[in-house]
């Protein structure tokens, strides 16, 4: 396996943060310091035993020295550098400042998304503030109040020769009117109070969905118990600990009833034997039980699986390309917010309905990986006739290792991509450039 | 003779002290507090400038000087449009609706009679 050309500068670091002297740490490998030094600023490769015994005096995993940061971290850095167009980080090193600083790049990995949750957050407010009818309707109750208060006082107070019965008459509005600011204040904070309990730091339904379904990794053990129910959601619901408030627990319900009945038409043991009988080939999975294929793709991405094991990504969305479902795939990013890239087999499939689509993917990077994308969209049935359709495309991701036919090279989404080239992109890359 | 002035509300307190002060200005104050029926209550009066709220029942105050300016008779009439809602779109609305004034509330009792007085030349 080919070592990054980082891995000397992670030997440097390592060495330096324990305070060991390049000659020491050169005479305990045998080698001359030289030649150390030579491997620290990543003008020799190096690998096998020499990389082991290195790793062995630094008190740290081969593996540390040689891949360094997570594809994940540096990812979310590119992610966070695309958000401020001014600011030019350096981009060309971001894997030599993830993997030498890999706490003060997770901190700036975490703010960046603090910064995007937070943005949503003040977008979200600042809608309720424009289109809010309640809010509107009590802010032009109170500035109405307020108008005759201060118009009224004006004139007890400049107007010298006014009449006793006037004046009398404007005192009782006066308090007429400051009882009715009163309560419309009063009312006015009870509903921006409550309005904070529930919603204070909502992103979206979807998101807090998202979140959820990350953190269960889209397996649900409650809901493959032969006898199992509806109910067992509302249960469920209960505890979980992402959905903020009832919309997102709506989309919670209504994936979590879907994920039963894929749950119940394919029983996990029985769909695991059809799986290996069938070279797991989704098709012939659908087949055999007698659902469609995007079932068997979902049901596919809820298998569990071993910590060593890569695991499934999955990835829905709507006939807009709006993403309402993913579970996350180390790798593979799945953005937030905003479109992803428009050459995925998720969005070819919706422009050609009800036909499989199956390609392998590279993503970009320095170590550029493969992933088998197989794609679906259908139609979600009509309640009324002559309704338009509604198309979902539904898609499942594996990584693998190799693959002997045509690779289709994609990416993330267009700000953080570096194929500068590509004939779907919509707008620049903050990245450099990459065929 | 005393100028006439139509003050279209419907927040009576409003109504009272705005009546009030133009009163003591030298106005002859007519008032109205439904918008549906604002458009008669203009060609009632025939006032020599119109005070006018956005927020009305029935009907908006952009809908009343929408129609209020395609009237043949009333078309040039001076309109003081008073609204809670001091947003750029409203004003751009105002103004784009043929407001001869715009004014936010809450405003001061001086600021009515100078606008009022700079819309007519005067009481």
């Amino acid at each position: 396996m080919p070592q990054s050309r980082l891995t000397g500068s992670r030997i440097r670091e390592r060495r330096l943060a324990l305070g060991t002297r390049q000659a020491d740490l050169a005479r305990a490998v045998g080698v001359s310091p030289a030649y150390l030094n030579l491997i620290e600023h990543n003008r020799r490769r190096i690998g096998g035993k020499l990389l082991v015994d290195l790793a062995r005096e630094l008190n740290t995993e081969p593996a540390q020295l040689s891949e360094g940061a997570g594809q994940a971290l540096v990812n979310a850095l590119r992610d966070a550098a695309a958000r401020f167009e001014n600011v030019t980080p350096e981009l060309d090193r971001v894997e030599e400042f993830a993997g030498r600083f890999s706490g003060w790049s997770a901190l700036v990995a975490t703010q960046a998304r603090r910064i995007e949750d937070l943005e949503r957050v003040v977008e979200t407010l600042s809608d309720r503030l424009t289109h809010d009818p309640h809010l509107a309707a009590s802010l032009h109750e109170v500035l109405s109040t307020v108008t005759a208060i201060r118009s009224t006082a004006a004139i007890l107070a400049e107007t010298e020769d006014i009449d006793p019965d006037w004046q009398s008459r404007f005192l009782r509005n006066m308090r007429e009117e400051a009882q009715r600011l009163s309560s419309s204040a009063e009312g006015l904070v009870t509903y921006l109070e409550a309005g904070a309990d529930t919603r204070e730091m909502q992103v979206s339904a979807v998101d807090d969905l998202a979140a959820y379904v990350g953190e269960a990794g889209y397996h649900f053990p409650e809901l493959e118990k032969p006898a199992v129910g509806e109910g067992e959601i509302g249960l469920m619901l209960e505890k979980a600990g992402p959905l903020r408030d009832k919309g997102a627990r709506d989309l919670a319900h209504r994936m979590l009833v879907r994920y039963l009945a894929d749950a119940r038409a394919m029983p996990l043991s029985a769909f695991r034997t059809s799986l290996a009988n069938t070279g797991e080939d989704p098709a012939r999975v659908a087949d055999g039980f007698g659902v469609g294929l995007d079932a068997v793709l979902r049901r596919m991405a809820s298998l569990p699986t071993a910590e060593d094991e890569p695991g499934r990504g999955l990835v829905v969305c709507d006939g807009s390309g709006t993403v309402t479902l993913r579970k996350p795939l180390e790798g593979f990013p799945l953005p937030r917010f905003g479109a992803a890239c428009p050459l995925w087999p998720l969005y070819q499939a919706l422009a050609r309905p009800a036909q499989p689509i199956a390609r392998v993917v590279e993503m970009p990077g320095t170590d550029p990986k493969l992933f088998l994308c197989r794609a679906l969209s259908v139609p979600r049935p009509a309640a009324t006739f002559d309704a338009p359709p509604i198309h979902e495309a539904t898609m499942l991701i594996e990584p693998v290792e190799h693959t002997s036919g045509p690779v289709l090279r994609v990416g993330a989404s267009c700000r953080i991509c570096p194929r500068e080239t590509c004939s779907a992109r919509r707008e620049p890359s903050i990245l450099g450039k990459q065929s | 003779m005393a100028k006439q002035v139509l003050l279209i509300e419907d927040e009576p307190n409003i109504i009272e002290a705005i009546s009030f002060i133009l009163s003591r200005d030298g106005w002859s104050v007519s008032t109205h507090a439904n918008g549906e029926t604002a458009m008669d209550a203009v060609r009632r009066h025939t006032p020599d400038a119109l005070v006018l709220d956005v927020m009305l029942p029935g009907r908006s105050g952009y809908e009343i000087l929408q129609d209020l300016r395609a009237d043949p008779e009333m078309g040039t009439l001076p309109v003081l449009m008073l609204t809670a809602r001091g947003q750029k779109k409203d004003r751009e609305l105002a103004d784009k609706l043929g407001a001869t004034r715009f004014m936010t509330k809450p405003f001061s009792n001086a600021e009515v009679l100078t606008v009022l007085r700079e819309m007519t030349g005067g009481a």
